[in-house]
């Protein structure tokens, strides 16, 4: 590896003063996208390695889907350098496609073909498909496989659309908000398949507004607000998260007591030796990436609401 | 230092045109509005205006005589305009179209498969129409050379057609609004263009503003089929004007597909 960030490390800020990296697979520098007088992306810096799951997490309108749509070659850009495996996006042609697997927050629109006719259709434009009829097992539409596109659910079409997504073996792919819909057992199911598209070294681009999701798929989490990105760190460290001193609480003489230490092994030992034993209600807790998060973007977390 | 980037090769293009050939032709067939609209629409009304408009034309000839070639020319109309207009303005704004500009697909296929879809569309409104002409209302099938003259007005007919309605599915947000707006506007062609009416009893103006459009024209061109040419007397320029109209089509064909190249998007207006 020739460039430093190449190197996944805890907490990777954006490095706007590095030249694109070439080794990665998407890297992007000095980001810029206006929709008239708005700016949606603003000044973005991103780095993703060949191999792992980046998730990209922010709130409504932050310009997930602007950034992730120009590295697919959808949108235009205003300003700024983008390469997507070597290749700027915008020029990007077949064969350069024929890398890549889509899905689109928007779904892959209505038909009249069945389920297993349209992943048969898809993987008739890769030159080394996945098996139609596996890639149905793996989504769990092969009940559905001779249903129509459009009769199916809210969820099951999403999960087509993933199907769509990864029947072509992509090297990279982009999930907009794929779990969208889905039932909690289908969220499951969607996780365990993409952990082992990643260990078949598949690199991943993925938005979500599920932090569990986050926190159970990507090695490394962006945090994007307003355009921009405020953080980019593997899920446990985000937000200092990591460091963040944790709060020990049990119940003393009927009172709920609060402890905030950065050594709470001890105190929970120093506890159980004046309980001599049990320690009544005791929880050990570090800040949840949902505080973490909350905090980052910008929004009171919901113990700040209630305080 | 750059990793070694592995192209991918690519499979044939003759499988992938066959691929969205077999996609067109379901997506079509398999949709009950299309079905009814583009093929059943010309036959009911070959049925009831045949049977209520059966009057003598000249020569003994019956109006349903003159009708079939008309309606044979808005059945086309239907399957390739009014058809692909639709079509594609409602994979365009449910984001069918933007889903395959993001595959490796080579996007002559997406066409080749629309040219499919409409070719055998063509030819099964043209063979129905045929035989209920016939059968109902006892009007012969075409003899000897004028199956070439039908052929080549119906292939060119369907080519400048197809090739607009491509070209005016880019006007449409949704395919409600291109069927809102490209219905009424082929229903009044069909009526100063001689399809429900003898084009000779449309007033002047109205055969002006009907002859800048492909339908006047391939009406006209069915008709030296159907009729004997002495009543090409009974048409504006006294005479069947081959040569015209494979003039003006072939002009449609050539304006069509410039406005389908300078104007045809693979997703909606302002998401790019
Ligand atoms: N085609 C467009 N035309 C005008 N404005 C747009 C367009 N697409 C996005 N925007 C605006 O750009 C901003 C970013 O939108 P984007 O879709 O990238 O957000 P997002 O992070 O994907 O949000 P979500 O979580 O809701 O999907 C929003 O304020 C949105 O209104
Ligand atoms: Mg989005």
């Amino acid at each position: 590896m020739s460039s430093p960030t190449a190197v996944p490390t805890a907490s990777a800020a954006p490095r706007p003063d590095l030249p694109l990296d070439p080794e990665a697979a998407i890297s992007v520098r000095g980001l810029v996208r206006r929709y008239g007088s708005s700016t949606a992306v603003d000044g973005l810096d991103l780095d993703i390695h060949r191999g792992e799951i980046f998730a990209l997490l922010g709130p409504n309108g932050a310009g997930k889907t602007t950034t992730v749509e120009i590295c697919e070659g959808f949108r235009r850009r205003d300003a700024g350098e983008v390469r997507v495996l070597g290749q700027d996006p915008a020029t990007g042609g077949r064969r350069w496609k024929a890398q890549l697997g889509i899905v689109l927050q928007s779904g892959a629109g209505d038909s009249q073909l069945t389920c297993r006719e349209l992943v048969r259709s898809q993987a008739s434009y890769y030159s080394d498909p996945r098996d139609p009829d596996e890639v149905l097992e793996l989504v769990g539409l092969t009940e559905k496989a001779g249903v129509r596109g459009r009769a199916l659910s809210g969820g099951q079409r999403r999960r087509l659309d993933v199907a769509l997504g990864i029947v072509g073996r992509p090297t990279l792919l982009f999930l907009d908000e794929p779990t969208t819909g889905f039932d909690p057992e289908a969220r499951r199911q969607f996780w365990s398949l993409i952990r082992s598209l990643r260990d078949l070294g598949t690199t991943m681009l993925l938005t979500t507004h599920y932090l569990d999701e986050a926190e159970a798929l990507a090695d490394r989490v962006g945090v994007i607000a307003r355009g921009r990105l405020v953080e980019v760190a593997v899920p446990s460290a985000l937000g200092g998260r990591g460091s963040a001193p944790a709060v020990v609480s049990w119940t003393e003489d009927g009172v709920r007591r609060t402890h905030d230490t950065h050594a709470p092994t001890a105190l929970v030992a120093e506890l159980a030796a004046r309980f001599g034993g049990e320690v009544p209600d005791l929880a050990v807790a570090r800040p949840t990436l949902e505080d973490v998060y909350l905090r980052m973007i910008g929004q009171p977390t919901p113990e700040e609401r209630t305080a | 230092m750059t990793a070694v980037q592995q192209q991918p090769s690519l499979p044939p293009l003759g499988a992938v045109y066959r691929t969205r050939a077999g996609v067109e032709l379901k997506e079509f067939f398999r949709q009950r509005e299309s079905v009814v609209f583009s093929l059943a629409l010309p036959v009911i009304l070959l049925v009831v205006f045949g049977a209520v408009l059966d009057y003598d034309i000249g020569l003994g000839i019956p109006f349903t005589q003159y009708f079939l070639p008309g309606i044979l020319a808005a059945g086309i109309l239907g399957v390739s305009l009014q058809n692909m207009a639709i079509s594609i303005a409602t994979e365009r704004s449910d984001g069918t179209l933007k889903h395959l500009a993001g595959t490796p697909m080579p996007r002559s296929a997406y066409f080749v498969g629309k040219v499919v879809q409409v070719l055998a569309t063509t030819v099964a409104i043209l063979v129905i129409l045929l035989l209920v002409g016939r059968v109902f209302y006892g009007v012969g099938l075409p003899s000897g050379t004028d199956w070439l003259t039908f052929a080549w007005v119906a292939l060119l007919g369907a080519a400048a057609c197809t090739l607009l309605g491509i070209a005016v599915s880019s006007l449409a947000r949704t395919g409600r609004s291109a069927s809102a707006m490209i219905t009424p506007i082929a229903l009044v062609l069909q009526f100063i263009s001689g399809v429900f009416f003898q084009f000779s009893q449309i007033p002047t103006w109205m055969q002006t503003v009907a002859s800048v459009f492909p339908l006047k024209w391939m009406a006209q061109g069915f008709r030296s089929v159907y009729l004997p040419d002495a009543l090409a007397a009974d048409e504006p320029a006294g005479s069947w004007e081959l040569g015209r109209v494979a003039i003006v089509l072939g002009l449609w064909c050539v304006a069509g597909l410039v406005l389908c190249v300078l104007t045809f998007r693979w997703q909606d207006r302002g998401t790019d």
